[in-house]
């Protein structure tokens, strides 16, 4: 860290971790070769919003707190924003919104609820987190121990940097408007780019794959949500291990699929029947056991277009300005 | 050599689907023509036993573009004959010597593949020194390189109940492959020694001493040259 103990501390204080809060960038790419895997935001749209909030670089250095729990103390005069879940938040005990900037004083008190339904929020302070990136990235992942303040999820106590932001250059606070915020509750549809091993699951099977519900089950992390439905079987015996991309359906033998995500190992043996649109990850990320998914074929092509204009969708939205 | 989708931006390339040396050979040199071909374009790639994972960036280059430009810089038979006689005595991969501490102290599963194989310890150990082997793969964990493949003789399934804890440098065997332990983790592998080199360091370059591609052979070491080398016992459980 580049903080020595004799200058001015500026940052945020963990006085509380809650469930499970942890430094993320958008991610380790390029890193594969030697084995370490992506990390970063489990809901991307929500970490980008939260940083464009605030005008900071696309891979700045946010917590992506899971459920809520998190309370944090301010040692600096700041601009903060809130993204994601539905966990409440307040300063200073006072409830305030999410999905909007906040000036900071030093001393303020911020806390999280705990999630109903959505479950991750995305904390950005103007200019980012200022730590010591691992293979080019700060992104946590305890796993492989890289990342993050030492390799591992915020404790009690851990200061983390970033810089000093006076009230006088804060112009103006800014929201992301209720219809652009994306929605993550009801009918959860998850687009499926067929691939991998699809040939070695019958017509049979992948009918049923596409016209029965899933649930997300209790088997869940940063590593693959483990879903339960009918069993998919494929004829396939045994592969061998090969790369896996991120939202890749694995099958194992009890027939129950595993979405592979951020963390996932780079490598795997299992049959794949395909990979979840990135676009779609987030309303799965967002939501708690026992939420209902139904699968959608989707071609390549498609996926691309479909990427392209959410890309051109998300850079044409403009946050609001509140007025003070 | 056939692409197969494997997400909305990403392609997989296979080579064969069995374990030998000139189908890891081809990976190996895919994956080096495209990464110079394709440049920016890719994001990651995943080299594996006889499978190239090709990620790019989806807002940047799309996949038939991606596609044609594996086609003709893979297929392309000329420069496939002088590339794979370059390749097979390859310049690019080198020999890398590893010391083990070969023990039952150290590697806990020797006397179970004496008692299936019906071979001695000392047997065993030899063999598993008698092979130059391949790095396949590198995955599952930072810096575990999947080596292969280790003599029939010694081949051994996975544990039925895996370890909670496998100490840093344990070497093991599963089915045909060997592997070091970059770290401690929880593992399945038959575990016949201990290797007191760094195979993953975070604040060393390079972050470790082999590549996928490289060939590696095993070295017996005495308990004293293992704890001179900076080796630790460490728990097993």
């Amino acid at each position: 860290m580049n903080s020595s103990s004799n200058s001015i501390q500026t940052g945020f204080k963990v006085i509380q971790p809650g469930i499970l809060s942890l430094l993320q960038d958008a991610g380790r790419f390029g890193k594969h070769n030697i084995g370490l895997t992506n990390g970063g935001p489990l809901d991307k749209l929500s970490y980008n919003w939260a940083n464009r909030l605030l005008n900071n670089d696309v891979n700045a250095c946010v917590i992506e707190a899971s459920i809520g729990g998190l309370v944090l103390e301010s040692l600096v005069d700041t601009q903060i924003a809130v993204t994601g879940g539905d966990a409440e938040l307040s300063i200073n005990n006072q409830t305030v919104a999410s999905w909007q900037t906040h000036s900071i004083k030093s001393g303020d008190k911020i806390a999280f609820g705990f999630a109903q339904n959505a479950t991750r929020h995305y904390f950005a302070v103007k200019g980012g987190f200022q730590v010591e990136p691992m293979f080019g990235s700060c992104a946590t992942v305890a796993r492989e121990k890289l990342g993050g303040l030492n390799g591992s999820a915020l404790q009690a106590g851990d200061y983390l940097p970033c810089s000093s932001v006076s009230q006088a250059e804060v112009t103006h606070q800014s929201k992301v408007s209720l219809s652009d915020r994306p929605n993550y509750l009801g009918e959860m549809i998850l687009r499926v780019v067929l691939g991998y091993q699809e040939a070695a699951f019958s017509d049979l099977e992948k009918a049923r794959f596409f016209n029965s519900k899933f649930t997300i089950s209790d088997k869940c992390d940063r590593m693959g949500f483990r879903l339960t439905g009918p069993e998919i079987k494929t004829d396939l015996k045994s592969m061998l291990s090969e790369g896996i991309c991120f939202g890749a359906i694995q099958i194992p033998a009890d027939g129950q699929p595993i979405i592979l995500l951020n963390d996932r190992q780079t490598i795997g043996g299992y049959p794949k029947i395909g990979s979840i649109l990135s676009l779609d990850i987030p309303k799965l990320t967002q939501r708690l056991p026992g939420s209902v998914i139904h699968f959608e074929a989707i071609s390549m092509n498609d996926a691309q277009q479909q990427l392209h204009l959410a890309h051109y969708r998300y850079q044409n939205t403009q946050t609001t300005i509140i007025k003070d | 050599m056939k692409i197969e989708v494997a997400g909305e931006n990403s392609l997989i390339l296979y080579f064969g689907d069995t374990t030998a040396p000139e189908i890891s050979a081809q990976v190996q040199q895919a994956s080096q023509k495209l990464t110079t071909v394709l440049g920016d374009y890719i994001i990651d790639q995943v080299t594996s036993y006889a499978s190239l994972l090709l990620i790019f960036d989806p807002l940047a280059i799309d996949q038939l573009t991606v596609r044609k430009i594996i086609h003709d810089s893979l297929n392309s038979d000329e420069s496939n004959a002088i590339d794979s006689n370059e390749n097979t005595t390859s310049s690019r991969q080198s020999i890398v010597e590893l010391p083990v501490y070969y023990s039952e102290e150290s590697g806990p599963e020797l006397s179970l593949i004496s008692k299936n194989s019906g071979l001695s310890i000392d047997e065993i150990i030899n063999l598993h020194q008698s092979l130059t082997y391949r790095v396949y793969a590198i995955g599952f964990a930072p810096g575990f390189a999947f080596l292969g493949q280790v003599d029939e003789r010694i081949a051994s399934p996975r544990l039925s109940t895996p370890r909670l804890k496998v100490p840093r440098g344990a070497v093991g065997i599963a089915d045909r492959q060997t592997a070091i332990y970059p770290d401690v983790s929880p593992g399945g592998w038959n575990l016949i020694g201990l290797c007191p080199s760094r195979m993953f360091d975070p604040d060393s370059t390079p972050h470790m001493p082999v590549s996928v591609g490289d060939e590696v052979r095993f070295k017996g070491i005495s308990k004293d040259e293992f704890l001179d080398l900076g080796g630790e016992i460490g728990d097993y459980r």
